[in-house]
């Protein structure tokens, strides 16, 4: 009999990528390394999506599709991401986190 | 309206159309001001002067249709000819705006109208070249407007803003010169000390509207009055049962006291007379107009018209004649010593004023001859003292001194004024045949009749010393030797000032002689009853005349020859001298008390007060939201991280708080 996942352990999973990508975001002094982490959090919303479609709504894909979109937007934002990564490491020759405080009151 | 008015002034255009007396001189200001002055200032002259000479020729209209149908003798209504509803803040508190013609109001709009547009053809040949003559005549027709309105008025709140018009417009003309500080200094005295008087005014107007507006909604509305009867109209404040009715409950005599206040800044009686004098500082047509012949007699008015509720308080009546009284006398004293021919003038009006005031005050509900009397002074009074500042103004205009002692044989050079000077001069002095002898006599007669010896002493003192000093500065001015070179220049003033000098010298000849007790009485306005009255046997010109022609002869002792006897007497007078001279120090007693008591113990711990308890909690408010934001701040790190972390935080705290809540 070999082992089927169930509900549960498709949450667990989505939950530690969630934590997982929440550690980096608070983390990671590398901007570049944020945004890789918050990819991880939309990967992790997105699989969610997945896992609910799948376990409690069988005939219909509207969780696949929400899925679908939520990669799009992750491919959009990681292009604006990437372009302003680009543009403050001309201005200020770092793309630290920690670095960029000029809003510090 | 009225029904009597129906039959017998129904067809007389002047009587409908009597609002059109005070609006001439009103439309001719906005035209003036607005759209002629800019373009051509001697046009601005002219048109000014035809609008208020056409509201004068209105007015005698209006004041022979009014005594053709209601002849000399008979009994004289007050007829509201024209109103509209201004104000309503319930049934009984109404204010109307209209215009109330009877005798008092027909008198007063004669007076005005005919003495301001005499001013203003007078103004175009005194006020020529000067800077602002367009604005001088804009101010001139807002004033006549102002005072017409204010004469007209059938209540006494249409009266009390006409009453504020009037001391502005004498503001503006007093402080004509604006260039001048004295002026500048002139003219917010005036309207300080006269703004002053109105509060204690505007205070009784609400009294007795708070009063009497009570009293309707108790009792209804008093019988023998219309149904729509407001308590601010005079109709109802000099109305008999209302004067019992305030009397019984203790009001009347305060209320009427305030507003005698009011009466007093306005008619500058002592001690709120000092800016009197200081209003000199206007052009003198100004001073003729407004300081002399109609702003200032406007307290004489607002006690005639409430003559009747003041009878029913003899209180109140009784300060109105011994305040009248001291002024008269105060007054006359210090014009003996003054050296300045308009301020001599000046305080001549006060006593002058004085005289009327007096006048009114002893009379009474019975003994009514004083009432007339002031009304007939105040009529000749404006004719001869309008003459006296005019005439002085043509002098002024001449030598261009103020000063008696820079001028002297000035009769030779400026045959004209010497002559009409001279008539206003017995006139003033009392002398036969002039308008002064008879008005004076009446009201002399009216303090003899009426029991009041010590005023009836005083006035027959100051008749005396009326005729002195006005026969001093009458000599000084215009005969002997020139006293100094200006003189030698001086010339007669063109035609448009000398014919105004010599119309009112012919009325100051003439006026004298109506019976003005048959057309102006209380009678009159109570019963209809205008029966003439006794003047109780005794002679009383005689000693009158007597007094004024002592006073003369005093003056020309003294003016009159080659030697100079006026210092040797100034000098054995010495101190008391001084002291006179300096007007009783009375400008300076205000100086103390404003400065070193209101300003020290008043003025500056309020100010202490505002500026650190009021400013202070305000600037408190600001410090505070200051100080919270810079605290505050420290929280905005700048770090993505740490608001991130906050983020997460707050989410999981609320759901936290749902989650406990939920379950």
């Amino acid at each position: 009999m070999s082992f089927v996942p169930g509900l549960f352990h498709w949450l667990c999973l989505s939950t530690i990528l969630f934590s997982i990508g929440l550690y980096g975001v608070m983390t990671r002094r590398n901007a570049v390394g944020v945004l890789m982490s918050v990819e991880l959090l939309l990967n992790s919303a997105a699989m969610n999506f997945l896992i609910f479609n799948h376990f409690a709504a069988k005939p219909f894909i509207d969780g696949a599709v929400m899925a679908l979109f939520i990669i799009a937007v992750a491919a959009a934002e990681a292009v604006v991401a990437m372009a302003l990564f680009v543009a403050i490491f001309r201005s200020r020759k770092t793309v630290d986190v920690t670095q960029i405080d000029t809003l510090k009151g | 309206m009225n029904e009597l008015a129906n039959n017998a002034l129904a067809n007389s255009f002047a009587f409908n159309n009597a609002w059109l007396i005070p609006a001439l001189p009103f439309f001719s200001f906005l035209l003036v001001g607005l759209f002629i002055r800019p373009y051509s200032e001697k046009l601005a002259g002219i048109v000014a002067t035809l609008s208020v000479s056409t509201s004068a020729a209105l007015s005698l209209w209006l004041a022979f249709d009014y005594f053709s149908a209601f002849p000399a003798g008979a009994e004289h209504p007050a007829l509201v000819s024209w109103s509209f509803q201004w104000l309503r803040y319930n049934e009984y508190l109404v204010v109307n705006v209209g215009t109330l013609i009877d005798s008092l109001s027909i008198l007063l709009m004669v007076v005005v109208t005919f003495v301001s547009s005499l001013v203003h053809l007078y103004s175009i040949g005194y006020m020529k070249g000067e800077d602002g003559y367009g604005r001088y005549f804009t101010y001139l027709n807002l004033f006549t407007f102002s005072m017409l309105g204010l004469v007209v008025a059938p209540n006494i709140l249409q009266t009390y803003i006409f009453w504020e018009l009037v001391g502005v417009s004498s503001f503006l003309l007093i402080g004509f010169y604006y260039t001048k500080p004295s002026a500048v200094a002139a003219s917010k005295k005036a309207f300080i000390v006269t703004r002053f008087a109105d509060l204690f005014f505007l205070v009784g107007i609400l009294l007795i509207a708070v009063v009497g507006y009570n009293l309707m909604s108790l009792f209804g509305v008093p019988n023998g009055l219309p149904e729509n009867v407001s308590a601010f109209d005079f109709a109802f404040i000099t109305n008999s049962g209302v004067s019992t009715m305030m009397n019984n409950f203790g009001i009347l005599t305060p209320a009427l006291i305030l507003i005698f206040i009011g009466a007093a800044g306005k008619s500058a009686l002592f001690p709120l007379h000092i800016w009197l004098p200081d209003a000199m500082e206007g052009p003198t047509p100004v001073s003729a107009l407004i300081h002399a012949a109609t702003m200032v007699v406007a307290g004489v008015y607002l006690v005639a018209r409430l003559f009747v509720t003041f009878a029913a308080s003899e209180s109140a009546l009784l300060v109105a004649a011994y305040l009248g009284a001291f002024t008269c006398i105060f007054a006359a004293i210090i014009a003996c010593t003054q050296n300045d021919i308009k301020r001599v003038l000046a305080y001549s009006t006060l006593s002058q004023i004085g005289y009327m005031m007096f006048a009114l005050g002893v009379a009474s509900a019975t003994e009514t001859l004083g009432y007339t009397a002031s009304l007939f002074h105040l009529f000749t009074h404006a004719f001869f003292k309008a003459l006296l500042f005019l005439g002085a103004g043509a002098v002024i205009h001449s030598v261009h001194t103020n000063n008696i002692w820079n001028m002297g044989g000035l009769a030779k050079k400026m045959p004209i004024t010497n002559i009409t000077f001279l008539i206003a001069t017995l006139a003033i002095s009392g002398v036969w045949p002039f308008a002064g002898f008879f008005s004076k006599d009446e009201i002399i007669a009216a303090a003899f009749g009426n029991h009041h010896y010590v005023i009836f002493a005083i006035g027959l003192l100051v008749a005396g010393i009326t005729a002195f000093y006005m026969f001093r500065i009458y000599i000084v001015t215009f005969l002997g030797k020139a006293r100094s070179e200006a003189v030698d220049h001086a010339h007669e003033a063109p035609m448009t000032m000398t014919i105004p000098l010599m119309i009112l010298a012919a009325l100051t000849a003439v006026v004298g002689f109506i019976h003005f007790g048959d057309y102006v009485s209380v009678a009159s306005i109570i019963t209809g009853d205008a029966t003439g009255h006794a003047e109780g046997g005794f002679p009383i010109w005689i000693p009158a005349l007597l007094s004024g022609l002592t006073g003369i002869g005093i003056a020309w002792f003294m003016y009159g020859g080659e030697k100079d006897r006026a210092t040797a007497v100034t000098e054995k007078l010495g101190v008391i001298y001084r002291v006179i001279c300096a007007k009783f120090y009375i400008d300076e007693i205000y100086q103390f008390i404003t400065h070193k008591i209101i300003i020290r113990f008043i003025s500056t711990p309020i100010a202490w007060f505002d500026k650190r308890i009021v400013d202070g909690g305000v600037d408190l408010t600001g410090w505070l939201t200051r100080r919270s934001g810079a605290t505050l701040s420290h929280l905005q790190t700048g770090q993505t991280q740490t608001y991130a972390a906050w983020l997460i935080n707050g989410v999981i705290a609320v759901v936290v708080i749902i989650w406990l809540y939920a379950s």
